[in-house]
């Protein structure tokens, strides 16, 4: 038994739904009891999707569980093939009906039915959402997939994009766009958009493109296997992260084109004087396991930015994102524990979170600009324009997007200078978002360092101990309350550090500016 | 005197209280019982409610609440894994394990519903031995009680009921002679609610639920009780057993409903006339006034309800008879005559009266009816609206304030305002 407030993942059979939902001409048949029905509205309102998803749940309750629930899924799966007459159905079970072991896949091969049925087993207790996507596109493509001759010209099938996917709609016509330009035509994509017979036609193209490894890499690792399909290894967010892509491609293909570049502004918005605040600022990383790879990469190398910690939710991609960590001098945190990710981000006092929607409220109580990279997603992450990650227009996108949190470079000089103006003071937040800027009150109450409001008037020292046992004095701490609040957190941190490093029980001003000297960069 | 307490007049057609029920079962578009949680966490202040259940469970209340409205949510899940399912007395292990976790964590709270799940009913964890034991261990700090909100057991509103219902048993006993308002109302609904009751004289009021524990909430014999949602029968069994006599009257939406529902208890509590019409005429008159302004688009216009919250039949009652709105069908997940029948007796004959839910067949009747508006689940409004349906979604007529006169021009509002809106967005070019 775990407790858990929030959760990163659903259950297993809603990443069945989201290849379900991209597909077209495909219908899923739910054993699930009443109320499971709350997955549609996911689709329907968060992505604001204009169909209902192709579910069929059998919607078994107290009574039926006596009787026979057995023939209550038979009935479904009938009436769903006769309704909606699709190409192929999948059918498995939700975590309830996993426990009364009807055995749907076995009741549905007695039916006869006229079309590819394709039986789902996705452990509820054990295994989360993007497994049951990865599990059910693989599935999907051991019935469906046909041998046949490749394309004449090089085609490749785009691999790994599904419903409620974090931008897979335009990450898709951003690297079909891409592809384009290095002479490659796309095959099929799919899930998304695809059907059951678009699926057998997989083995035509030249090789695969993966995406999205959460959903699709057993897939592209049985294609390979099966029908000899090399796939790309390397997942195109960011700038550096395309260009190797392309690389990859060539070797692929072997042919020559190469990428357009002309729409790519990213690195001289990176390179341009206003970016150097930028520098060195601390982030913290977390979300699925390959959008914080790649993130960890755009951070260091195309932002400029301090890696000060990073993790992912996915335990699948934990030895990768392992590595990375160690590589980088960091521990990876592999946790789908939220409050674990807020204990360490608390810890870390990072300048920036690049997360997901959870990180994003976590950000929000503790201060901390916070940009969304990942899923999980929010209606939110929906945009209306055409907003991609992937690609040369991704890594545009992803450059405004970071920065959007983040209060402007000359704002930033201002605020140090004259912080404590009533109105436009650090508390206030960046002047571009909109939203309140709270009047500072007239005297600020002193707060013990760990952020709490002290009852007792100010003593002359503080006696309030770090970690490791130091002691900040009060007219340190009161000059710490001088450096804007988005580089207070690491002002405290260093100077904490280089005291510890010095063997030091106190922090005087001194302190606080031989640890900036120190640190200066 | 009380004779001359205002009372609705019944259609001149007949109601629909005698009418045939279109009885249906299959894929239902519906909650569970679960979804309850999100209003209940926040209406008492200091319980947690903590899910037994599986993953799809944590993942619908996250999903049905929107992801992360709160900053640390009065409710939790604990997750069932592999190796609960083995052996049913280590799940009880560490229940107890995660609750001491819990209530180390949060020291405010002081009762603590454990919440069945289809998981945990189907594999029948005894989560009322497990409050008892847990109710010992965490005493006197802490009640623990127990309901269930599975899906195989309860349908979206069905939770609060649930919940209440567990309440009940423990409530102190009285002998006193009180009104006990049950079902959660939002903050400023109830205050309104116990201005005008405490303006007609007519008091002690109790409300179940309280804000807190320590709440004088109390039943015995001399208690009447009145309900403000339509969903709670098992709560309303439950306060029968306890020996409180319940006051049968039409829901407490728009001018006319809360008019009866407020007639109902001035009745019981010898309430004159002239009280009454000094109390409510006032608020009465300005109910009727922004009704008036917020249905003008609704007013000849019909309406289809899809089964949901289970205030389908108060709510056309309420359409049709003050907002000049005409039903095709109105669907229930279920119908308990002795909460509902008031509102069937006004509701003019004629729609459809469905009971449970066949979607796709249900999803027939609304295409071929064409209705002005729908009244549904989130699942189904977007797919709908793109049909070129307008659609209301029913989940914002439980997380709204809609009870009682001062509302009553909101409630009108949250259906006028899909029309409104189509008729306001004009996307084609000029010419």
């Amino acid at each position: 038994m775990k407790l858990t407030v929030w959760t990163y993942e659903g259950p297993p059979h809603v990443g069945a739904m989201r290849v379900a939902t991209a597909m077209k001409g495909l219908h899923y048949v739910l054993h699930a009891p009443q109320g499971d029905t709350y997955a549609d509205l996911l689709f329907t309102m968060i992505e604001r999707r204009n169909h209902r998803p192709p579910v069929t749940y059998t919607t078994f309750q107290a009574r039926d569980l006596g009787a026979d629930t057995a023939l209550l899924f038979k009935e479904a799966c009938r009436d769903a093939v006769e309704r909606f007459a699709p190409q192929a159905i999948i059918v498995g079970a939700s975590c309830t009906a996993e426990l009364i072991q009807d055995d749907p896949a076995g009741l549905a091969e007695t039916m006869g039915l006229s079309i590819p049925v394709i039986p789902l087993e996705l452990p509820s207790y054990q295994r989360k959402e993007n497994y049951g996507a990865d599990e059910t596109f693989l599935q999907i493509v051991r019935h469906l997939s046909r041998p046949q001759n490749r394309t004449a010209r090089v085609t490749c099938n785009i691999l790994g994009a599904t419903a409620l996917g974090f931008r897979h709609r335009d990450d898709v016509e951003e690297i079909t766009g891409l592809l384009s330009d290095l002479g490659v035509e796309v095959n099929v994509v799919a899930p998304l958009g695809a059907t059951p017979a678009d699926i057998a036609r997989l083995p035509a193209a030249h090789f695969n493109v993966l995406l999205y490894p959460e959903t699709a890499e057993a897939a592209a690792r049985w294609l390979e296997k099966t029908h000899g399909q090399p796939w790309t290894k390397t997942v195109p967010l960011g700038v550096g992260a395309t260009r190797d892509f392309i690389a990859e491609v060539q070797a692929i293909t072997g042919l020559a084109a190469t990428a357009d570049e002309g729409r790519l502004r990213q690195p001289w918005w990176s390179r341009s004087v206003d970016s150097t605040y930028l520098t060195g600022k601390r982030v913290f990383l977390f979300g699925d396991g390959t959008h914080v790879i790649a993130a960890a990469r755009i951070a260091r190398d195309e932002m400029g930015f301090e890696v000060a910690g990073l993790g992912c939710y996915n335990r699948e991609m934990a030895r990768p994102v392992r590595a990375l960590a160690k590589a980088m001098g960091l521990e990876a945190l592999i946790t789908d524990d939220y409050l674990e990710v807020e204990a360490a981000i608390a810890a870390l006092a990072p300048e920036m979170i690049l997360g997901t929607q959870m990180e994003r409220h976590i950000g929000k109580r503790l201060g901390i600009p916070c940009a969304v990279i990942s899923a999980p997603v929010h209606v939110q992450d929906f945009p209306a324009r055409y907003s991609p990650q992937m690609g040369f227009e991704g890594a545009n996108v992803i450059f405004d997007t970071w920065i959007h949190p983040l209060v402007m470079g000359l704002e930033e000089h201002l605020l140090t200078m004259f912080r404590d103006d009533f109105e436009f003071h650090d508390e206030a937040g960046a002047s571009h978002h909109g939203g309140s800027a709270p009047r500072r009150p007239a005297a600020d109450v002193p707060r013990d360092i760990s952020g709490q409001k002290m009852d007792a008037p100010e003593p002359a020292v503080v006696a309030v101990a770090t970690a490791d046992n130091i002691v900040w004095l009060g007219d340190a701490e009161r000059e710490l309350k001088k450096i804007p609040f988005f580089v207070r957190g690491k002002a405290r941190r260093n100077t904490e550090s280089y005291a510890a490093a010095k063997g030091l029980s106190q922090i005087s001003i001194d302190t606080l500016y031989e640890a900036k000297a120190h640190y200066a960069r | 005197m009380t004779a001359q307490l205002p009372l609705p007049a019944p259609p001149v057609g007949g109601g629909c209280r005698a009418a045939p029920v279109l009885k249906e079962r299959g894929q239902r578009e519906v909650f569970c019982g679960l979804t309850g949680i999100i209003w209940l966490h926040r209406k008492m202040q200091d319980a947690f409610f903590l899910v037994v259940g599986s993953r799809t469970c944590a993942h619908l209340l996250q999903s049905a609440a929107g992801v992360m409205i709160f900053a640390e949510p009065r409710f939790g899940t604990a997750i069932l894994e592999e190796t609960d399912l083995a052996g049913l007395a280590d799940a009880h292990k560490e229940l107890d394990r995660v609750v001491a976790q819990l209530l180390a964590r949060r020291p405010d709270i002081r009762q603590l519903f454990l919440v069945g799940s289809c998981p945990s009913e189907v594999i029948k964890i005894d989560l009322h031995r497990a409050a008892e034991r847990l109710t010992i261990a965490h005493a006197p700090r802490v009640r623990v009680l127990n309901y269930s909100g599975s899906g195989i057991e309860t349908t979206f509103t069905q939770g609060e009921d649930a919940c209440l219902a567990c309440m009940v048993p423990v409530l102190p006993e009285t002998q006193a002679r009180e009104l006990l308002v049950v079902g959660a109302l939002p903050d400023v609904v109830e205050d309104q609610m116990r201005a005008l009751l405490a303006a007609m004289g007519v008091g002690p009021v109790r409300c179940l639920p309280a804000h807190r524990i320590d709440e004088e909430t109390a039943i015995g014999p001399n208690t009447v009780f009145a309900l403000t949602q339509p969903f709670l029968g098992d709560t309303h069994a439950a306060l029968e057993r306890r020996g409180a006599r319940h006051l049968p009257a039409p829901f407490p939406f728009g001018e006319e409903g809360t008019t009866a529902w407020l007639a109902a208890i001035a009745r019981e509590f010898g309430v004159s006339a002239d009280t009454f019409a000094a109390v409510t005429d006032a608020p009465r008159a300005r109910a009727r006034k922004a009704i008036a302004q917020a249905a003008a688009a609704l007013h000849g216009k019909t309406v289809f309800f899809f089964p949901d919250s289970q205030l389908e039949i108060p709510l056309a009652r309420f359409l049709v008879r003050e907002c000049g709105m005409t039903a095709l069908e109105v669907g229930a997940p279920y119908i308990h005559d002795a909460l509902v029948g008031p509102d069937l007796d006004l509701l003019p004959a004629g729609p459809v009266i469905s009971e449970g839910q066949d979607v796709d067949k249900q999803l027939a009747r609304a295409r071929a009816a064409r209705p002005d508006l729908t009244v549904c689940g989130l699942g189904l409004a977007n797919p709908l609206e793109a049909e070129g349906l307008s659609t209301k979604w029913a989940i914002e007529l439980v997380f709204t304030p809609v009870h009682f006169y001062e509302q009553a021009g909101d409630l009108a509002g949250l259906f006028s305002r899909p029309l409104r809106r189509k008729s306001l967005l004009k996307l084609e070019a000029a010419e």
